[in-house]
């Protein structure tokens, strides 16, 4: 196992290598220049944006550049932003509290909706409970986020005024108070998430679930007397739930991405918002970290992914 | 007689396909009584199984509906409640399966499996359950149990698997077990085992048994009664004995004609043809002997020197080589043209190995194989496919091996169109020829695999094979999965092609007796090695090896008269072939017997369990 993980994360190494290189070529090659704004302002001298350009070596070729990048980065310096003028870790350690909140308890939500129901929908396939989960979840995963997250808001904030459509990552205050106004706010992104999340998975523990209840280990466990509930959990969710985790594993990268939809409507200030806001603003720095870190998150959920089917599955030896 | 346990009136069952319902059990009757062993036969769709599960009531309730009666010690099982109906499962009456490798859930180890039916049915506590469960484990002779206990089913071999189901089976002391093809799936070695160790839990344990199996030779062994069943209807019933002596029912009479018998062929040279009896009338067919195919006088077709094929087990940081598997071993034979040479013995031997590692399928370690005296290690990738136009290979699964998107016809036509040897228009011809000759009308061309039943298929699978004229055909357990009748049909067909075409047949099965039909001559293999070759009435008639004795010894005799009461039996797997890197190949010396009859010789690791197996 340690040897597993270990022969994993040095497999890791020349993947992350590759990937940066690449991230760091399409974005120098990018069209748009950090400091385009400064040439329209006709109060800076085009002698000051080249020196800042010669300040940050922006005229050096792409390979020095990267070798920079790569030797500041092995030493912790993830760079400077253009646009907010602070350390680039500094700002992705300030959005990335939020984004785990809000992405980790929308996850909960998924698989607290879709684990019973697509459990319970595959014990009787075809029937009308079966039906009416298959329609939910059909609908549930044809609507894109950015149109159930605005019907929220119209029908919560507007209509009823219940909810907060703004989400505000330093509110004031403490206590009891507090916790409830941020559990408040979180509440619409969560369930737009975490509904669209359930969807695609209910479809998939009631598929997994059906391909194991036609297996002769249930029919094993029903002649051994048991009752259908114990069968269905004991025999079948244990062995159907085997894939959905390690979907779920490899999904988390995928939500992050999926979740910078959902931070724009809501104005969210997570790690999203802050790479659409560097890519508008030409922030190389902050757009090459943030890309980054999703591809570190790759790799590790990949690994995660693989740690837990051989922990689950007892047949599946890590070597 | 006494009052029967098992009284089963008018069995119906219908299941729903396409919104229509379908009837698949016309109204099977039929007893089982106290400490009696009831055998359901019959072959794949005749409603066997089907009767089981209905039974139990384990059919699926939405799409399949169960009329007539099933009364078990006086009670209606099939208008019970469904918590009576889980009363009774697993606590009176008990059921193993066919698939050892999967009727285990994988992720419980072995003994909570067993236990969960006394914890159920008993109310016992979990850790009284698991002492239970491991004196089960002794008692279906599992070595070692108590370290074995809190293991998870894929450790275990199949032999193995099958009995940790006959203990979770026995858990609650049934009064009858319900054994659906419970060995089917086994090597005849082990399969010997589990019956015996069925028959000796039977009388330990005064249960009934109802055994449902397509084995004629294991229904002789094991049951008291036996109930033909046919097309959803139990054509014939009555004891064993009976049953093979005077068949009353045309298709008994057929099925009993299809089964190969394990020394029907002594006194012969030649293979010979099933009789082909006819189901419904039961008249006889003229059974043609097969006319004297081989060429002994020419080069062989195939030749095999040293042939040895290993695989690399890694493990560790950088992948280091931590063993071998040894799965062919210097291997050699000859094959002449018209001649059938059988590769026998059970799973993880090497013979399938071997097959392919001539075709070089999977590229061999070393050793020399000549097809007409041309090396085909020697080739390189372009001329090995030209080559291995002249070898051709038929699998185990003619459902697996067939594209289901592809027509019949497109699929007999692909090798030669592959191989630039036709236009499309003389192709089609060509497939459609093939097929009539293989005993399918032209006109299925057009038509899909599902459309066939598995004996079709095979055929089909043949005609592929027969597409590009090959010389020499590697027939991987080419007849293994098929019914019986549907296997002599196809056997009369192989034999038939060989003497039309003077196919040379390399013949892998573990199906003693249906070798011993169709080959000239028998090689054995056991751990990669060929320990005894020669023709096939010397191994079967003279057998020398331990091991060959041993594998002859366990082959059911579809004769109930001939029964054996078998005593200390071995409970020894089969070995397995992983060997250190460092293994270096003992060198082994051969004895002729008599001319073409050659037997390793064997060391003191023999004279061990498997002499005391041959002695009993």
């Amino acid at each position: 196992m340690g040897a597993y993980i270990l022969r994993r994360l040095l497999i890791a190494i020349p993947s992350l290598l590759g990937i940066s290189l690449i991230l760091f070529v399409v974005l120098a090659l990018a069209p748009g220049d950090p400091f385009g704004e400064l040439a329209a302002n006709p109060n800076v001298p085009p002698e000051v944006r080249a020196a800042l350009r010669v300040k940050f070596g922006l005229d050096d070729p792409i390979l020095t550049r990267y070798l920079r990048w790569l030797v500041a980065m092995l030493h912790g310096d993830w760079g400077f932003s253009f646009a907010s003028r602070v350390n680039v870790d500094t700002l992705i350690l300030q959005r990335l509290p939020t984004t785990l909140f809000v992405v980790g308890s929308s996850q909960v939500l998924a698989l607290l909706v879709a684990v019973p129901v697509g459990l319970y929908a595959a014990r009787r396939p075809y029937s009308l409970a079966d039906q009416v989960a298959n329609t939910l979840a059909f609908v549930g995963f044809s609507l894109p986020t950015f149109f159930t997250g605005l019907l929220f808001i119209l029908l919560f904030s507007i209509k009823l005024g219940w909810l907060p459509f703004v989400y505000q990552a330093d509110l004031p205050g403490s206590g009891l108070a507090w916790v409830w106004a941020n559990v408040r706010q979180a509440i619409m992104p969560v369930a737009v998430l975490g509904f669209f999340q359930a969807a695609s998975y209910t479809r998939y523990v009631r598929a997994s679930a059906l391909d194991v209840a036609r297996l002769d280990y249930v029919t094993t466990a029903r002649a051994k007397g048991l009752t259908e509930g114990t069968v269905t959990r004991r025999h079948v969710a244990r062995n159907a739930l085997i894939p959905v985790v390690t979907l779920v594993a490899l999904q988390i990268p995928a939500v992050f991405g999926g979740a910078i939809v959902t931070e724009q409507i809501f104005r969210i200030p997570g790690i999203g918002s802050l790479l659409i806001d560097a890519m508008l603003s030409n922030d190389t720095p902050v757009v090459m970290a943030v890309t980054f870190v999703f591809a570190a998150l790759v790799i590790l959920f990949n690994l995660v992914a693989d740690l837990l089917y051989g922990w689950l599955d007892p047949r599946i030896a890590l070597r | 007689m006494a009052d029967p346990v098992l009284s089963v009136r008018d069995l119906t069952a219908s299941f729903r396909t396409e919104g229509r319902w379908r009837e698949v059990l016309h109204g099977v009757s039929f007893d089982v009584g106290p400490r009696e062993t009831v055998a359901l036969v019959g072959e794949s769709g005749s409603g066997k199984s089907v009767s089981a599960m209905a039974i139990l009531r384990l059919l699926p309730r939405d799409s399949c509906r169960v009329g007539g009666s099933v009364r078990f010690d006086g009670r209606e099982l099939l208008s019970a409640s469904d918590a009576e109906m889980r009363r009774v499962r697993g606590d009176s009456v008990a059921m193993i399966f066919q698939e050892p490798m999967t009727s285990l859930n994988p992720v419980l180890t072995i003994g909570f499996q067993i236990a969960e039916a006394l914890i159920q049915h008993r109310g016992l506590s979990r850790s009284a359950a698991e002492a239970e469960a491991l004196r089960l484990l002794d008692k279906v002779r599992i070595p070692a149990a108590r370290t074995r206990l809190h293991e998870y089913p894929h450790r275990f071999s199949g032999g193995m698997r099958q009995r940790v189901m006959i203990a979770m089976a026995l858990a609650c002391r049934p009064k009858l077990l319900i054994a659906d093809e419970p060995t089917t799936a086994l090597d005849v070695t082990i399969q010997a085992q589990i019956l015996d160790l069925i028959k000796s839990l039977q009388d330990d344990e005064g249960m009934s048994v109802l055994f449902i199996t397509h084995d004629m030779g294991v229904v002789a062994e094991i049951a008291d009664r036996t109930v033909v069943v046919y097309r959803g209807r139990a054509v014939e019933a009555g004891p064993t004995a009976r049953i093979f002596d005077a068949p009353a029912e045309p298709y008994t009479r057929a099925l009993l004609a299809a089964v190969p018998r394990l020394g029907a062929m002594a006194g012969r040279s030649r293979p010979l043809r099933f009789p082909v009896v006819d189901r419904d009338t039961g008249a006889e067919g003229a059974m043609p002997e097969t006319p004297d195919t081989v060429r002994a006088a020419e080069r062989p077709v195939l030749e095999v020197r040293d042939l040895t094929t290993r695989f690399d087990i890694r493990s560790g940081l950088f992948g280091r080589v931590t063993g071998r598997i040894h799965a062919v071993e210097r291997v050699s034979f000859s094959v002449a043209a018209g001649e059938t040479l059988a590769l026998v013995g059970e799973s993880g031997c090497g013979k399938s190995t071997t097959g392919r590692s001539i075709l070089r399928l999977i590229e061999p370690l070393s050793g020399s194989v000549l097809l007409d005296g041309e090396d085909v290690m020697a080739l390189d990738p372009k001329a090995l496919r030209v080559r291995r136009q002249r070898m051709q290979m038929i699998f185990q699964d003619p459902f697996a091996s067939l594209d289901p998107r592809m027509s019949v016809g497109a699929a007999v036509a692909e090798p030669l169109l592959i191989n630039r040897l036709a236009t499309r228009r003389e192709a089609r011809q060509r497939a459609e020829d093939l097929l009539a000759k293989v005993g399918l009308s032209p006109e299925t061309a057009n038509r899909f695999p599902h459309e066939f039943s598995g004996g079709q298929r095979q055929r089909i699978c043949i005609a592929r094979a027969l597409a590009l004229k090959p010389r020499l055909i590697v027939a991987d357990e080419a007849v293994s999965a098929l019914d019986v009748s549907v296997k002599a049909q196809v056997v009369n067909l192989m034999l038939d092609l060989q003497a039309d075409m003077g196919l040379a047949y390399l013949m892998i099965s573990h199906d003693m007796a249906v070798v011993e039909r169709m080959s000239h001559r028998v090689a054995v293999m056991y751990l990669g090695e060929i320990v005894e070759i020669g023709p096939r009435a010397a191994v079967f008639g003279d057998p020398q090896h331990p091991y060959t004795r041993k594998l002859l010894a366990a082959v059911p005799v579809p004769d109930p008269a001939r029964r054996r009461d078998r005593h200390g039996l071995a409970d020894d797997e089969i070995r397995s072939p992983i060997r250190a890197p460092d293994h270096v190949a003992p060198e082994r010396h051969y004895r002729e017997v008599s001319p073409g009859h050659v037997v390793q010789l064997w060391g003191a690791d023999w004279a061990g369990p498997a002499a005391r197996d041959v002695a009993a």
